[in-house]
């Protein structure tokens, strides 16, 4: 963009063409929309080829499944606009999910072992960001430590056993995890209230200003005086924190706690991410895409079953999602450089 | 009253002797070129000023008052600032957020603090418009100019009420047109009494701009003359050491 744009504009009319223009252009060339677009062809899409999709029962457990990985995923996506990554999510989720079930199975009230649990992922997540912003780890090499840290840790703690008592509290938890409110699944209100929360905060604070920052120029933040290591500390605890959230949620959503809960979970909360916009190189991401990139994630895996194909299949269309999706970044930026 | 005074500033590091001797002073308002070979000093005279090395010996006086920086914030807190080589700009936020960045304005909504985008957009168009620099404040600084993100950096310089404003190289990787935009505005910052230390390579833009120029070499001053008493074949032969000092 050179200065004279500014300059050819003869009247206000044109100014305001100009900017109305680019303001479409902005939203079309966010990939956040396309894949909100591919996510929408693909639901009618299913709606016509199945009478199963377009069933009340099949999309209440549609949103209700990909709820627990776009939770997570929220706080991955501020982790990696923040230029870092955090593996130890799914881990994270699971421990949480342990502290929670050992401390109702002893016979603690819910909100007590669910402030626990998040205290617990809370922890793990205040040392991944020390070890990140003041030794200067690579997170990668932090998250993975913490990766297999965190559910040993959930090893020990359960003695690799599965809880499925939950106290006198039981019933509330399987509502708050299982049940639902005005015909939509309890954690897919949790995913939208919190996906509002991050926006916003993303958007509005100081903070998520910062986090934006970091992510593009780490050292021009350290330059203008923002307290770059306090940030990434917040930032990696923010990421823990929604993991320990969708691990209280979907304890009792599942009714009992093993120790395998959350698998390489983590490896679906990037793909959300990045299939949302998040750039891996830091900078870049919204709450918006990595919703709808969990979303997307889901109803691919959902039509499968549908449609009746093997369910091998959906790691070759998440994959090549994944792939897809960078690739239209990289296509738009290409086209921006030889402008 | 000179607005920086530096008398005998040495720097030594270990046998290493970067800066010896080294005094100068800067009026308000003065465009002062800083010119010498790699190595010559330059960029350790101008951590001295910014605070990020201590000297070895000698002494800093800002407005007439003696200062000793420990830290690059106290240098900042007495009025100096640095616009740095590769600016330090964020390519993903607009050109008003990288100003006010990490002194964002805020305002009240119940408990919560929330960014007064409406205020700075405002604010860094006034700043730009002082700077008769043609950057808009809602644009990403990632589709500017170089021109226009050295408004950018330098606006950056004027909210913080910089007295002094060091400028390491600011036209050394941009085109012949962005060159012109930058010296207006360092010309724009001399006209509001703002003294600016420009280091530099390239000889016109020093001519250009520049009320006096100094000259190191292997640490010394070897000159420090009104830019109308010298030209650019005998700055060029201090530099080299061509011609003994003048």
């Amino acid at each position: 963009m050179t200065t004279d744009d500014t300059k050819d504009f003869a009247v206000l009319d044109e100014a305001i063409a100009w900017q109305t223009h680019s303001r479409l252009g902005r939203i079309l060339a966010k990939q956040s929309f396309w894949v909100f677009v591919a996510a929408v062809l693909a639901c009618i899409a299913l709606t016509l080829a199945t009478d199963t999709f377009a069933t009340s029962q099949n999309l209440f457990n549609v949103t209700r499944n990909f709820a627990f990985v776009a939770i997570v995923a929220l706080g991955m996506t501020v982790v990696i606009i923040s230029g870092g990554i955090d593996l130890s999510v799914g881990s994270v989720l699971c421990l949480s999910a342990m502290v929670l079930a050992i401390l109702m199975n002893a016979g603690n009230p819910l909100w007590l072992s669910a402030l626990a649990a998040i205290g617990a992922a809370l922890v793990v997540g205040f040392v991944n960001g020390v070890l990140i912003a003041y030794l200067r780890i690579p997170p990668f090499v932090v998250t993975l430590g913490m990766l297999s840290l965190a559910r040993s840790a959930a090893m020990v703690l359960s003695n690799n056993k599965m809880v499925f008592q939950f106290g006198p509290d039981e019933k509330l938890l399987f509502w708050l995890g299982g049940g639902s409110t005005w015909g939509i699944a309890n954690p897919v209100i949790a995913l939208f209230l919190l996906a509002l929360a991050t926006g916003f905060v993303l958007r509005w604070t100081r903070w998520g200003t910062h986090v934006f920052a970091i992510g593009s120029n780490e050292r021009a933040a350290v330059l203008t005086g923002i307290n770059v290591r306090g940030l990434k500390v917040s930032v990696y605890m923010c990421s823990a924190f929604f993991a320990g959230v969708a691990g209280v949620l979907e304890a009792g959503w599942l009714g009992g706690v093993t120790t395998n809960l959350g698998q390489s979970m983590e490896l679906s909360v990037i793909a959300a991410s990045v299939i949302g916009g998040a750039n891996l190189m830091g900078g870049a991401g919204t709450v918006f895409g990595s919703v709808v990139g969990a979303a997307l994630i889901e109803v691919i895996r959902n039509s499968l079953i549908l449609l009746g194909i093997s369910t091998f299949w959906q790691g070759a269309f998440v994959g090549s999602f994944i792939i897809l999706a960078v690739a239209f970044d990289r296509f738009r930026a290409l086209r921006d450089e030889s402008k | 009253m000179s607005v920086l005074r530096l008398e005998g500033i040495s720097k030594h590091f270990g046998a290493i002797h970067a800066l010896e001797d080294v005094s100068l002073t800067l009026e308000p308002g003065e465009v002062l070129g800083l010119m010498g070979d790699n190595g010559a000093g330059k960029s350790t005279l101008v951590k001295i000023i910014a605070g990020n090395y201590r000297p070895s010996a000698g002494q800093i006086h800002i407005a007439g008052r003696q200062q000793e920086f420990h830290r690059p914030i106290e240098a900042r807190e007495s009025g100096i600032e640095i616009v740095y080589q590769d600016l330090a700009l964020c390519d993903n936020l607009t050109a008003a957020t990288n100003v006010f960045l990490g002194r964002e304005l805020t305002r009240s909504i119940g408990p919560l603090k929330v960014m007064d985008y409406a205020a700075m957009n405002a604010a860094a168009a006034r700043l730009f418009k002082e700077l008769k620099s043609e950057t808009r404040p809602r644009d990403l600084v990632r589709d500017m100019s170089g021109g226009q993100r050295q408004a950018v950096a330098i606006a950056r310089t004027r909210l913080a009420k910089a007295k002094i404003v060091l400028m390491d190289e600011p036209t050394a990787a941009i085109s012949v047109r962005q060159v012109a935009e930058v010296l207006n505005l360092i010309r724009e910052l001399k006209r509001q009494q703002i003294a600016v230390v420009l280091i530099s390579h390239r000889m016109p833009d020093v001519f250009a701009v520049a009320d006096r120029v100094t000259v190191l070499r292997r640490g010394r001053k070897v000159a420090d003359k009104p830019t109308h008493l010298t030209s650019p074949e005998e700055v060029t032969g201090l530099i080299t050491g061509a011609i003994h000092a003048a």
